[in-house]
């Protein structure tokens, strides 16, 4: 169909263009801020950028970032198409990795790790797909919008991780403000070792492969479901009209509720992931989820959507919040938000870029 | 006499921390009456926190601080206005995003300020005044910033409910279509109230760091404000005086998991400050939960007497926010 | 303040709304204004009142010609409009609506406001407390406050588009009562309505418009079966339906009443029989609506019983009579029928209401492709369902529907139609009725109603009349939907 006055291609140009306008902004705007410090902006891009590729370390600190990250975004895919906002997704993560925590010091005796590490895995998505139920709940029965709802979640989950890594599992005989013991090799994921194809050597990686295979296979999971199942078309209609969505068959409370659960679910297997995974601390720490959930948000609003752009969006930002946290950013004396800086400028302009287009560049319907 | 010294001492220290929660919370109250939601309150707190005590340590001047927090408050509302009004963004949307960069702004901007010594907004109890038995002391013996939150309830309830243009504002969020029919300029008015709102939220961001918690630094108890301020807007039904209600109940669950910490020194208490924040914003249940269809069936079921007190309460303590709140208004 | 209306055009798109309307009215008279919806009322209204600004035309008031880009300016002119649902602030208070927008100090003084209410108020017998909460009032109040409150903005031309819709016989008569005074003060009044009784006991001269054209002008009082002409047409339609025999009672309604908060039917009770088609005629808003979202499941009587195929579904969810072989088709199709950003394949699967898993996208496809030929749709299945005509979003509302159906409850099955596509539509309509479905249809167009229904049900302020389709003209069936007919 052709758009009155522009071709389908000078359609798709403006929107890149003006994304790419976006991207710019958002770099200069970076870039300034930098300059205020009294920064150089191309040293902080070379410092961000060695830190996270440089050398395995680095890269590996990005893939361990990249996965729970990916998974939170395909969950958030869910509850985004059916129009619900989510922010309790750091709630859930970390109630999933209390779960998960709980689960391995219930069984760690009785069972051998092959065991108890899976079975962690799966308490850790209970407890998460549970914690997102409550804010689904609360939504829809008690009128509460579910983004406060799923703050308050938060908040407890974040108090409860307080109680039990102080109190209840907290190292006996010591001082109660260390926190909990962190578990020993054998209850981690195995880590990456180091392999050969022909000449050349990859070297190991602290990251565990079944991390990285979880978190493909559940963005190509979710992106297949959103396109290929009925669940995903029912949930993308009741984002899009609910109303009709309604008209039309389709019982709202449920899917509602179903998708909240799956991103609930997804969130706290990444819960899980930041326990056990190699590259952690190994242990259940307040505040464990650390901004993984919200990152994720930006994400999502990000590729509205489309789930496939979730994977380089993600690797992206995994790396710019890896690269600016390690130590040669805060020899500069950068605090390590810088890599949220840049993150949030990036979504806000583009965000604001997307809105141009909406509404001045309007597409010419048949 | 010990008792009452503590308690007249407890409810001193409330209104003395209470003022960056209450200027947020009035100023939020403004700008969602008009009819924009700003979600960006707990970024924009800490940014303006921020901006506040930098531009004091630079030029020395405390006012300058204020007027600068005050700027940046109402620089990142505007901004969430201009997206929702004229780009037709959903204010969620750039709400949320601005609040994580303001935060991270803060943590990065702020980073050669941290730890500097802080300049106080200095004590001033007022003569007089403050012999008065009782409420003397708790009203009286406070910071000027104190004086101006208690000033600035009532300004906002007499401008809100007694004024010609606060009349209009209820108007705005209620029902635009109506306000235009009057004669309103519903976008312009909505911009302007979100420029007012955001620069109060930027004082209460000020008077965090320049009074409440001397200074600048990471980790400073300010993250998180911003979301209770929010929450407690809808608890105070979007009128200042049932805010400042929830903000003083607030403050008060903070001060006294603050005194249990400090008397039970073991870190088993640490996770205390968390819960007002959770039990603030799951009192948001009791204030919405009675308009659901399922409540007023299961109170058909009473008898009538108690069904009778129970709607009564329930009906008291429902909010119902400005019922054309996070919409706009599209020419024909 | 006499007003002039000359050659005013407004379009929205491709609606002519108001396509070259003259329109005179005298000072100090009561002037109807007629016609049928969507024949152009509301929009020339919006136009003399600021909320529209014509495409062409011009406005004189006294003979001054004047430009009102807003509705507050045309207040200050002079002209203020009451709409039928009043563009009050049902959170405030009654003295909080009169004084907002009224010029005046930065301090209202609330007790003068207050005096100047209730002494307005006191010349027009109407009843208000100025402390009470404008959502506790009926709309028969509201539209009390409104008038007092334009009357103290200095309105001399005061419109009312609609007003007597939702409100009590007692209320009419106060606000009948008013417009009479005003009009011997000296003011302009303009009704309009659709209820030829209403119009032929209150006003002295009538315009009636019809597709956006002034069909006729008239003094009143006039003879009834002018006002129907100029409002409907001409023509004296032939029923075409050959008698169908009819099956088993397949819906029931026992003594129903639904209501909602601006109007109720009361104690219907109907049989529907299989293959029979039944039209619901009447202006909107006056239930049939509420009627037809009863029998889908979509809302709770307060009263009385629902039966499909002799067993009992009142109260039952909706889902249940989606299962049971009963369909609703909204009459807004983007609002609540279709979903702006999908497209037609994506509505064929969602509508298949499929058990299965994963999406059949190429038998989808199909179906669509099927769909779109049976019903002539101009699209393609990758079309989004927001880039399709009116009529065409139509056609695919008709085409999402389940190939059997017992029940077919329809909102304006035909409306923004060409006579092809209603042709068509009707013949599908009519298969499905060989097939035993049951049809209740609401439609705004007297010859549809006429030519393809067994019997009508007229529905007039919540009130009920059936009539026998084939025995009834044009004629009396415009009189019964003015209401003329139904006592009082």
């Amino acid at each position: 169909m052709k758009k009155s006055g522009r071709t389908r291609a000078e359609t798709i140009a403006a929107e890149w263009g003006l994304r790419l306008a976006g991207v710019v902004a958002a770099l200069i705007l970076s870039a300034l801020v930098l300059l205020v410090l009294g920064v150089s902006p191309f040293r902080v891009a070379w410092i961000i950028l060695s830190a996270a590729f440089g050398s395995p370390s680095g890269i590996s600190g990005v893939l361990s970032l990249w996965m729970p990250l990916l998974l939170c975004a395909a969950g958030l895919l869910f509850t985004f198409s059916a129009g619900m906002w989510n922010i309790g997704i750091e709630g859930q993560i970390a109630i999933g990795a209390v779960v998960a925590t709980g689960t391995i010091l219930l069984l760690r005796d009785v069972l051998p790790p092959a065991a108890v590490l899976p079975l962690a895995a799966l308490g850790g998505m209970l407890g998460g797909a549970l914690w997102a139920l409550l804010v689904g709940l609360l939504r829809l029965y008690g009128n509460v919008n579910e983004i406060f709802g799923g703050l308050g979640l938060n908040f407890l989950a974040d108090g409860l991780i307080l109680y039990l890594v102080k109190g209840p599992w907290g190292q006996p005989g010591r001082s109660a403000t260390s926190g909990m013991e962190p578990f020993p090799p054998a209850l981690w994921l195995p880590a990456l070792p180091s392999w050969s194809i022909g000449p050349w050597q990859v070297p190991a990686l602290n990251v565990s492969p079944i991390e990285l295979l979880l978190g493909l296979m559940a963005i190509v999971a979710v992106a297949l479901a959103l396109r290929g199942t009925h669940f995903g078309l029912r949930l993308k209609a009741i984002g899009k009209n609910l109303r009709s969505a309604f008209l039309l068959g389709v019982s709202t409370t449920r899917h509602l509720l179903v998708s909240f659960a799956l991103c609930g679910a997804l969130a706290g297997l990444a819960g899980w992931m930041l326990v056990v995974g190699p590259n952690t601390r190994h242990q259940l720490l307040p505040q464990i989820s650390s901004g993984i959930g919200f990152l994720a948000i930006l994400v999502v609003l990000l590729v509205s959507l489309n789930a496939w752009w979730a994977l380089p969006v993600t690797f992206f930002f995994a790396a710019i919040a890896k690269g600016s946290s390690l130590r040669p950013t805060m020899e500069l004396g950068l605090d390590s938000a810088v890599g949220g800086v840049i993150q949030g400028l990036l979504v806000l302009f583009i965000l604001l870029a997307q809105g141009l287009q909406n509404r001045f560049l309007q597409r010419e319907g048949g | 006499m010990d008792v009452l010294d503590f308690l007249l001492d407890f409810l001193r220290a409330i209104l003395a921390a209470s003022p960056p929660i209450l200027f947020a919370v009035l100023g939020e109250t403004i700008t969602e009456r008009a009819g924009v939601t700003n979600l960006s309150l707990n970024g924009s707190i800490m940014l303006s926190a921020m901006v506040g005590f930098a531009a004091t340590v630079a030029t020395g001047s405390l006012v300058v601080g204020f007027l600068a927090a005050m700027l940046v408050g109402a620089i990142v509302a505007l901004t969430v206005a201009f997206a929702s009004l004229t780009l037709y963004l959903p204010q969620v949307a750039t709400g949320f995003v601005l609040t994580l960069l303001c935060r991270d702004l803060a943590y990065v901007l702020g980073n050669p300020y941290a730890d500097k010594p802080a300049i106080l907004v200095p004590h001033t109890p007022i003569p007089v005044l403050v012999d008065i038995p009782v409420i003397g002391p708790i009203l009286f013996d406070q910071d000027p910033i104190v004086y101006l939150s208690l000033l600035a309830i009532v300004l906002v309830w007499v401008y809100m409910f007694k004024t010609r243009p606060g009349l209009v504002l209820q108007g705005l969020g209620e029902r635009p279509a109506a306000s235009f029919a009057r004669g309103a300029n519903v976008n312009l008015l909505r911009s302007i109230y979100t420029a007012i709102g955001g620069a109060l939220v930027g004082f209460g961001g000020a008077s965090f760091s320049l009074l409440v918690s001397a200074g600048w630094s990471r980790v400073k108890g300010i993250d998180g404000i911003g979301w209770i301020a929010l929450a407690i807007v809808i608890f105070g039904n979007w009128q200042p005086i049932r805010a400042a209600f929830g903000v003083y109940l607030f403050v008060a669950l903070q001060q006294l998991a603050g005194k249990v910490q400090s008397v039970v020194p073991l870190g088993s208490t640490d996770f205390l400050p968390r819960l007002p924040f959770a039990l603030m914003i799951l009192t948001l249940l009791l204030v919405t939960v009675g308009n659901a269809e399922w409540v007023a069936r299961l109170l058909a079921d009473l008898p009538p007497g108690p069904r009778r007190v129970l709607t009564r309460t329930i009906q008291w303590l429902q909010t119902s926010p400005p019922a054309a709140l996070g919409t706009l208004l599209k020419k024909e | 303040m006499k007003v002039e209306l000359l050659d005013i055009h407004k379009h929205f798109g491709p609606v002519r709304a108001n396509d070259g309307i003259s329109l005179c009215v005298e000072p100090g008279t009561i002037h109807a204004l007629l016609g049928e919806n969507g024949a152009g009322k509301s929009t020339l209204m919006k136009v003399l009142s600021g909320f529209f600004s014509a495409d062409r035309g011009t406005i004189l008031l006294d003979g001054r010609p004047v430009s009102m880009d807003s509705p507050s300016q045309a207040i200050a002119c002079g002209v203020g409009m009451l709409h039928q649902d009043p563009l009050d602030f049902p959170a405030l208070s009654v003295l909080d609506n009169y004084l907002l927008g009224s010029p005046g100090r930065f301090f209202p003084d609330r007790g003068r406001g207050r005096r100047a209410l209730l002494s307005l108020a006191a010349q027009f017998d109407f009843h208000l407390h100025p402390e009470a909460r404008v959502a506790a009032l009926s709309i028969g109040e509201r539209q009390q406050l409104e008038i007092l409150r334009l009357l103290w903005l200095g309105v001399q031309v005061l419109i009312l588009d609609e007003p007597t819709t939702a409100i009590s016989a007692q209320q009419k008569e106060k606000l009948f009562a008013a417009l009479r005074q005003l009009a011997a003060q000296g003011r302009t009044v303009i009704f309009v309505s659709h209820k030829l009784a209403e119009v032929e006991e209150l006003c002295q001269r009538v315009t009636v418009l019809s597709h956006g054209r002034v069909a006729g002008e008239a003094a009143i009082p006039c003879a009834t079966e002018h006002l129907v002409r100029m409002m409907f047409g001409q023509e004296i339609a032939q029923s075409k339906r050959p008698p169908t025999p009819l099956g088993e009672v397949v819906l029931e309604l026992d003594r129903l009443t639904v209501s909602d908060w601006r109007l109720e039917v009361k104690d219907l009770s109907l049989q529907v029989r299989a293959g029979e088609v039944i039209g619901l005629a009447g202006l909107e808003g006056s239930g049939q609506r509420l009627v037809l979202q009863a029998c889908a499941g979509l809302r709770r009587p307060q009263a009385g019983r629902i039966s499909l195929g002799g067993r009992d579904f009142t109260g039952r969810p909706y889902s249940r009579f989606l299962d049971a072989g009963v369909a609703y088709m909204p009459a807004g199709r983007l609002e609540e029928g279709l979903i702006p950003g999908m497209t037609l394949t994506e509505h064929v699967a969602l509508a298949s209401r499929s058990r299965a898993f994963l999406v059949d996208w190429k038998a989808a496809g199909q179906t669509t492709a099927e769909r779109i030929r049976q019903y002539n749709i101009v699209g393609t299945p990758a079309s989004p369902v927001e880039s399709l005509s009116g009529g065409n979003q139509q056609r695919t509302l008709l085409g999402l529907l389940p190939p059997y159906l017992q029940v077919l409850l329809m909102e304006h099955p035909t409306r923004g139609l060409d006579i092809e596509s209603t042709e068509y539509i009707w013949q599908q309509l009519q298969q499905r009725t060989q097939q035993g479905t049951a049809i209740l249809f609401a439609s705004a167009d007297l010859d549809e109603l006429l030519d393809r229904s067994d019997r009508l049900l007229v529905f007039f302020a919540g009130r009920v009349k059936e009539l026998d389709a084939r025995t009834t003209s044009v004629q009396q069936l415009g009189e019964w939907i003015g209401g003329k007919g139904f006592d009082g």
